[in-house]
């Protein structure tokens, strides 16, 4: 026999929180919390009043980086080198609270840290590490990473860019396409085809033969420098060379990091988009009510947050599994699959509900609505990722 | 020169504050946080260190209260101070402003600091009373609503804000220094603060430890008593002034702002 107990009186006379609908926030450590909150408060009041313009402008001030740096969080997840060493969670957590403020924020987080750092960190020499981790770790220096070219994206083993031997230096040549953070960085990761296979190397920004060219005309990432890395018979020394990375190996285990920290990162704007449709449903009246009060629009908050608690325990779930070791590649594309995925269906439906002011930037949402489309496609589009899925799920490669 | 900073965990801004009709406190359930307030306070020591006309050996937070606000300290702690002290035991709940004072003084008088800061109010009680009790236990001069401090020749000259202007006050240390919130702007701890702030020394003191005398402490010991509690009365709505004649309008917004002394 089975007897229903009665809820304790605090949890009959506390509705659940509309801003954290399943008490997630339970689930994080003092520390945990500590750092989301100072996250937050940071986006808050120094970049978000800001945001709307740079987007306008298609602009993203260098001066984020340095402020960025001293706030910590760039390479916060890695160890050693002047990077804080946090946990995959409290990265994660950062990730969601520059989302929230843009995408284009979280993308110079999750290239800095995540793609150029990690790389260095993880494949580059102890010289390399030395000289470039903790510049970068202070916003000091920013870093790229360059991977995709025009005619090789979601199949980088097709890349065209060359490293060939000149006695014990290396000449590059290629050309490299849609990348974060290109013209101002202090130093690219660029990944080259070299007799050996695929080999990872640092070109410092002025180094002869590479330049840069911004991408301009983009209705998405506005707030994020997206350009292309021109490389002419660029000569690097032999030290130039990541020595760990052979191989797609090498590239592809710094987008796994990534893509962990946009499965966090698409959660902060879906949060975003949903808590300025409630505030509109709220205050908004037509028919001499407030929209909230109707039936469609209840129904559309409530998808909404169903949308952005699944996704954010989602990521959480994974987080916990990055920090206990056990997180794989595969995981991580579910995350980045279903998590963009529900962000843009959050953004879409709450435009609806902003109506017509919906598509300005007086309020957040078109922004993070276009936004998403470059998140649902970069590293690694939502098709490859089904394609990721799918090979996990019969062994049987679909696009190999 | 040691700088103690008295802080408080209160309850998060975003919290609805809900009074506990049970035993006419506060109720503390829900999230809490470092008082706001206090953070300007801790700011203003980190300034001081930081501004080099003295030499700080070490900031302390210090704060009263139970196990959970050791969040209070570690967050003090990230935002710059060196250390911090924990007076909590269950003799001191329901202590006053009063009994509260006595009970921070004792602690202070074991650090004995060359001079105390705090924030104007907690965001709770917000009595703003807490400095001058504690510096009258302390015997030392306060101040209060502190926006400027320098130091000088040992000693501290303050502005200090009042209700027209400023005032400014030169004061000998030790002194008791009640920061306003338009003194600094805190910074944001970084990342690497936060994670290091519980690896930073943390002396946890019970009443006994620093001679506090029971009977002085708790409700039982505080002068005062909540006999009743009752929701604040409504506000009086606004004026509104409708805009006809932008003069004429522009005329009622000043002499409405000069009878309330607000235009200088």
């Amino acid at each position: 026999m089975t007897t229903t107990e009665q809820p304790p009186a605090d949890a009959r006379s506390h509705a659940p929180d509309p801003r954290d609908f399943l008490a997630l926030d339970s689930l994080l450590t003092d520390e945990e919390r500590m750092i989301r909150d100072n996250v937050r408060r940071f986006v808050r009041e120094q970049l978000l009043p800001q945001v709307p313009e740079w987007f306008e402008a298609g602009v993203l001030p260098r001066e984020v980086a340095s402020q960025l740096g001293a706030l910590g969080v760039l390479g916060m997840h890695l160890k050693g080198y002047g990077c804080a060493g946090a946990s995959a969670v409290a990265y994660g957590l950062a990730c969601l609270e520059l989302e929230a403020g843009d995408s284009g924020l979280r993308s110079l987080v999750s290239v800095q840290g995540s793609l150029a750092m990690f790389a260095i960190w993880r494949w580059g020499s102890e010289e390399q590490k030395q000289e470039w981790l903790p510049p970068l770790a202070r916003g000091e220096a920013v870093g790229c990473f360059g991977l995709t070219e025009p005619d090789a994206g979601s199949d980088p083993g097709s890349m065209r860019t060359r490293a060939r031997r000149d006695g014990s230096d290396w000449i590059l040549s290629g050309q490299k396409m849609w990348i974060t953070n290109g013209s101002t960085a202090d130093v690219a990761v660029v990944w080259a085809r070299a007799d050996d296979g695929i080999r990872g190397f640092l070109v410092p920004r002025g180094t002869p033969g590479f330049t840069t060219q911004d991408i301009h005309r983009k209705l998405s990432l506005r707030a994020s420098v997206t350009s292309e890395l021109l490389l002419d018979d660029v000569r690097l020394p032999a030290e130039a060379m990541l020595p760990e990375a052979r191989g797609l190996r090498g590239p592809l285990s710094c987008l796994s990091e990534a893509r962990y920290g946009i499965v966090w990162g698409a959660m902060g704007a879906a949060r975003s988009c949903y808590e300025a449709a409630l505030e509109y449903s709220t205050t908004r009246e037509q028919f001499g009510r407030p929209i909230g009060g109707f039936q469609l629009t209840q129904k559309k908050l409530a998808d909404m947050v169903v949308e952005v608690g699944r996704g954010t325990l989602l990521a959480h779930h994974l987080g916990r599994l990055k920090d206990e070791g056990r997180l794989t590649p595969e995981q991580v594309s579910f995350g980045k699959l279903a998590n963009v995925d529900a962000a843009l269906r959050v953004a879409r439906s709450a435009r609806t509900v902003l109506g017509a002011n919906g598509v300005t930037l007086e309020y957040p949402v078109i922004r993070h609505e276009n936004n998403l489309e470059s998140v649902l496609t970069y590293e690694g589009t939502a098709e490859v990722h089904s394609l990721v899925l799918g090979q996990a799920l019969t062994g049987i490669s679909a696009y190999r | 020169m040691k700088i103690c900073v008295l802080v408080k965990e209160v309850p998060d801004a975003a919290v609805e504050k809900r009074m506990d009709p049970s035993t006419k406190r506060l109720d503390r359930s829900g999230e809490k946080n470092l008082n706001p307030f206090d953070t300007h306070a801790i700011e203003a020591a980190m300034q001081i260190k930081e501004g080099g006309a003295v030499d700080v050996d070490e900031i302390v937070a210090v704060t009263m209260g139970p196990e959970s606000a050791v969040r209070a300290l570690h967050k003090a702690v990230s935002l710059g101070a060196d250390r911090s002290v924990h007076l909590t035991d269950p003799a001191l709940a329901g202590s006053d402003v009063c009994a509260t004072g006595y009970a921070l003084a004792q602690v202070l008088k074991a650090e004995s600091p060359d001079l105390v800061l705090l924030g104007q109010q907690s965001d709770d009680g917000e009595c703003y009373t807490v400095g001058a009790v504690v510096a009258d236990h302390l015997q030392m001069p306060s101040l209060t609503q502190v926006i400027k401090i320098d130091v000088q020749d040992g000693k501290l000259r303050c502005e200090r804000q009042a209700e027209y202007g400023y005032d400014t006050v030169e004061v000998e240390l030790p002194a008791v220094i009640s920061v306003g919130d338009a003194i600094n702007e805190p910074r944001y701890p970084s990342l690497k603060a936060i994670m290091g702030a519980k690896k930073k020394p943390l002396d946890t003191k019970s009443a006994a430890d620093v001679g506090i005398d029971p009977s002085r402490v708790g409700e039982q010991g505080s002068r005062t008593a909540v006999l009743a509690i009752n929701p604040p009365p409504a506000k009086e709505p606004g004026e509104i002034i409708e805009d006809e004649d932008t003069d004429e309008t522009v005329q009622k917004i000043v002499s409405w702002l000069e009878e309330r002394k607000l235009l200088a």
